[in-house]
């Protein structure tokens, strides 16, 4: 251990702050839509998903090989100071989505945050563009379309089938499901995005010489990496939550199953192909679907857009963080130094903007959506002082 | 750069069609289960023979439908461990 420095050090310290950020930024993913229609109460639902975050964190170590999936040239010279700096632009572009109750990818934010750092570390050459728009881009794209698409298919077939039975029963019945698809869900996020962290850890060991090349991540590297996310995951997100899971359609069990299988499916079959889609946009894109297809067809199509205008600003606004803080963690220590400072003010900051109108398990099905109007993300205010007309679209 | 479209496209398709598929079965489930209660209901009312013969076999496909769920969340599992 005498051989990990200041840098590593600091580096597997950001990796689980960043793994945390992640795990309560994407709770809303898996347990949105079953908080929403009552299928699990908020405070089980957040618990549920964490033990199941961390117990998919020890399922597989297969992705935690390549941290970027061939992104970003990791032999040319991932250094620890890039990983740094990515990890940077991650974290605050994931805490000021949290803080507008947005639900953005923490993987395209970290995607971004390694093209930003690289960019500036290495050159346009560390980038593999053409896997960014195959693997990222494309999929990012179509991958909410087909959950949307799946999701509204599967909701009108559903009220179908059942539309001659007792709504109460069928909602029971739909409710018991709906645990088993959040459930797979979280393990699913778990297993993927725990892994990420542990990618990160182990490269940053890997290059002070701790671990050999090639090394499979160590126990206690997979442990807390489980131990972040799953702490991340049980803090809840709640924000995000109440926009995914009451702000942007009613969604009643059938919808909540629909979309929730959707998301299931869509996340399952595409990690099997290869393609590294975004839990958060696929989750999203079903719950869409889903408010279409309903009896009462009805969409927050204010919340929507916002949504898709932050799903594109994700990527390259954590590269320009990103890519800023890796000129700066150049300079050397006092770089490193200065860098870490800013990461904890900012993050210190958003927190306390965020106490001015919290949002926890107690309010979290309120009909107000946190984040209600078109300010500017500089401006930091919490806007949603003024009761929102968007409600009128959202039934109560 | 090749973009593999027609991978794509299968995924796309495939995922389309399970998810339909998935939640038809499981709300073939449902519908069975609330026939299982309605044929219990009159079987409470009178009508005892038919009814129990309804109410069964409509459990029984209930439980078909749900096991075929709980055999797609399976794999789901064998795929995320994988």
């Amino acid at each position: 251990m005498e051989h990990i420095t200041f840098l590593v050090a600091v580096v597997i310290i950001t990796a689980l702050a960043f793994d945390f950020t992640n795990g309560f930024h994407d709770t809303a993913n898996a347990m949105a839509t079953s908080i929403a229609t009552g299928a699990l109460k908020p405070k089980v639902a957040v618990t549920i998903a964490a033990v199941l975050n961390f117990a998919g964190a020890f399922l597989s170590v297969k992705v935690a090989s390549t941290i970027s999936g061939g992104i970003v040239n990791e032999k040319a010279g991932i250094q620890p100071s890039i990983i740094f700096a990515a990890l940077v632009g991650a974290i605050l572009w994931n805490l000021l989505t949290w803080l507008r109750g947005l639900p953005s990818s923490s993987s395209h934010a970290l995607y971004g945050g390694l093209i930003g750092a690289t960019v500036v570390g290495v050159g346009l050459h560390g980038v593999n563009f053409a896997t960014v728009l195959s693997k990222i881009v494309i999929p990012a794209v179509a991958s909410p379309i087909v959950a949307g698409l799946a999701s509204w298919g599967a909701t009108k077939l559903a009220y179908l089938l059942t539309r001659k039975t007792d709504e109460k029963t069928s909602d029971k019945g739909f409710r018991k499901g709906q645990m088993f698809s959040a459930s797979l869900i979280s393990l699913a996020h778990g297993t993927n995005d725990a892994q990420k962290t542990m990618g990160i850890i182990t490269l940053a060991l890997v290059s002070a010489g701790a671990l050999h090349k090639g090394a499979t991540p160590p126990v206690w590297v997979i442990a807390s990496a489980g131990a972040a996310i799953a702490l991340g995951t049980y803090m809840g997100g709640w924000r995000i939550i109440r926009s995914m899971g009451s702000g942007l359609a009613d969604i009643r069990p059938p919808q909540g199953l629909a979309s929730e299988t959707a998301a299931a499916t869509v996340i399952l079959t595409s990690s099997s192909m290869g393609y590294g889609l975004s839990t958060t946009q696929v989750c999203s894109g079903g719950i869409m679907g889903a408010g279409l297809g309903g009896r009462n067809p009805r969409l927050n199509w204010g919340m929507a857009r916002r949504m898709v205008y932050t799903w594109g600003l994700t990527l390259p606004a954590a590269a320009v963080v990103a890519g800023l803080a890796a000129v700066i963690v150049d300079q050397g220590t006092w770089g490193v130094a200065v860098v870490g400072t800013a990461l904890v003010a900012g993050s210190g900051a958003m927190y306390l903007v965020s106490r001015r109108q919290p949002v926890h398990a107690g309010n979290v099905n309120d009909v107000t959506p946190v984040e209600t109007t078109e300010v500017t993300p500089a401006a930091g205010t919490p806007a949603a002082t003024v009761p929102t007309p968007a409600s009128t679209t959202v039934a109560a | 750069m090749s973009i593999k479209w027609a991978a794509l496209a299968q995924t796309a398709g495939a995922s389309f069609v399970i998810t339909v598929a998935v939640v038809t079965v499981f709300a073939l489930g449902v519908l069975a289960l609330s026939r299982r209660e309605a044929a219990l209901e009159a079987g409470r009312s009178g009508a005892e023979g038919a009814a129990s013969g309804r109410g069964t076999l409509a459990l029984a496909g209930a439980s078909v439908c749900f096991a075929a769920c709980a055999g797609v969340v399976l794999y789901g599992l064998s795929l995320i461990a994988g």
